[in-house]
């Protein structure tokens, strides 16, 4: 995690912090938009819904507490994620068929 | 809306003497950079690197925000329902803008109580243009056409912006705001065509008040910018003040000769060997005063946005309690 980020003031009133997800149209998955305060989760779907959709973007919301998100290291992405690199037979296309049949 | 102040501030502290391990990752942060890479929010970043975004993101913020008070001020006098409904929506937008511009700036592990603080002490600045007033109903349109056409020029760069939350919410805001200028610019057409001699004056009057501070919404000249070497090398900043501002002047004049309307300078010229306009001296005294704080609407603006933090602080609070005891009683539950 990062190491140099700013402490938050010790006690605070600020709104909590939500990520907002939105799903574009039915059938695609809820992609992540942005983020807002709101004081609950009703408020915060609300609040996603003038903020994230004012032009018909969504048809579906989610919102998840910020603090609740667990994400990766980004100083462990090497390590986490080059070791696929040279995977390449996970991939259809390491495998040389004949042309006649290639469509398999 | 888009803030000039971006590259308006005090010139940041050269950096404390750094140890070995701070060279390195320093190093491999303009490597980085240097590649086209994004940078994301928990990925190591200079501290400077980090101020500096803050700085300009929660400056640009303000201005989205307080952009909301000189058009807001003509909603209730829109000249129809039509005008009413588009003004609103406008309006509406910018608060977006503000939002998602404040949330990529939180990313920095700045706060929103942080920012609106510094912004209402003034000690954060926002766009100079919007300290000034909106005397006519033609200022609604030429908003949109000039200072919304300024804010997009401006933005669009910004997109490639190297830090990516900043990048991201600059696309957005870039995909919403193009109806901005376009009903500005057909607002003011519609007057142009169809209105009255009195109504083509009035449009005449509000290019003329609007035209040199939109100009100065770029910034100071690139010779007297003096954060924008480092910002470009960054990546956070791709384009120059000068650049830019050349841009949008090409790129206006023409519009303004189909609208029928003429800019307030006597030393504009095509310059057929350049293949751009050459523009008078722009006037660096006003634009300093008024970023200064002693523009003609510094005091109303400031004013209007702490009140309305002020008599809404019982509300977030009220809000607050409210959620807090309904996830007591799920607990006890």
């Amino acid at each position: 995690m990062s190491d140099n980020k700013q402490a938050a003031p010790a006690v605070s009133n600020e709104w909590p912090l939500w990520e907002v997800f939105v799903r574009s149209k039915a059938g695609l998955d809820h992609k992540h938009c942005g983020s807002l305060h709101a004081a609950d989760a009703k408020m915060a779907i609300q609040l996603a819904r003038d903020v994230y959709t004012r032009r018909q973007e969504g048809t579906s919301i989610w919102v998840v507490p910020s603090n609740q998100i667990i994400a990766s290291d980004p100083g462990e992405k090497g390590m986490y994620f080059d070791p696929m690199e040279d995977k390449v037979y996970r991939h259809p296309t390491f495998y040389q068929l004949p042309a006649s049949l290639d469509h398999m | 809306m888009y803030t000039q102040a971006m590259s308006v501030g005090p010139q940041d502290v050269a950096a404390k003497v750094k140890t070995a391990e701070e060279a390195q990752r320093e190093e491999a942060f303009e490597a980085r950079i240097a590649a086209g890479d994004f940078i994301e929010a928990k990925d190591w970043m200079p501290e400077h690197y980090r101020k500096t975004l803050v700085r300009q993101i929660s400056q640009h913020a303000h201005s989205e925000i307080v952009g909301m008070l000189p058009e807001g001020n003509w909603i209730t006098r829109a000249p129809t329902l039509k005008r009413k409904a588009i003004l609103l929506a406008k309006v509406q937008d910018e608060a977006g803008h503000g939002l998602y511009l404040y949330a990529a700036a939180e990313t920095l592990g700045t706060s929103r109580d942080q920012m609106v603080d510094a912004l209402h002490s003034g000690k954060a600045k926002y766009s100079s243009i919007f300290n000034y007033p909106t005397l006519s109903w033609a200022d609604m349109g030429v908003i949109g056409w000039l200072v919304d056409g300024a804010a997009i020029m401006n933005q669009v760069p910004l997109c490639r912006c190297s830090y990516a939350p900043y990048a991201r919410a600059m696309i957005r805001v870039c995909r919403e705001e193009s109806f901005h200028q376009r009903q500005g610019y057909e607002a003011l057409l519609v007057m142009m065509q169809q209105g009255t001699a009195e109504q083509k004056a009035m449009v005449q009057d509000s290019v003329n008040r609007w035209w040199w501070p939109a100009l100065m919404m770029f910034g100071p000249a690139d010779k007297d910018s003096p954060n924008s070497e480092q910002s470009m090398r960054w990546g956070i900043k791709r384009i120059s003040n000068d650049d830019l501002r050349q841009k949008f002047v090409d790129a206006t004049i023409p519009q303004a000769e189909i609208l029928g309307v003429t800019v307030p300078d006597a030393d504009l010229k095509w310059n057929e060997a350049r293949e751009h306009y050459d523009f008078g001296a722009i006037d660096w005294a006003e634009f300093w005063r008024v970023v200064g704080g002693d523009g003609p609407c510094n005091r109303e603006r400031l004013g209007a946005r702490v009140k309305a933090w002020d008599d809404g602080a019982w509300v977030r609070e009220a809000a607050l309690s409210h959620a807090r005891k309904q996830a007591t009683k799920v607990q006890a539950a």
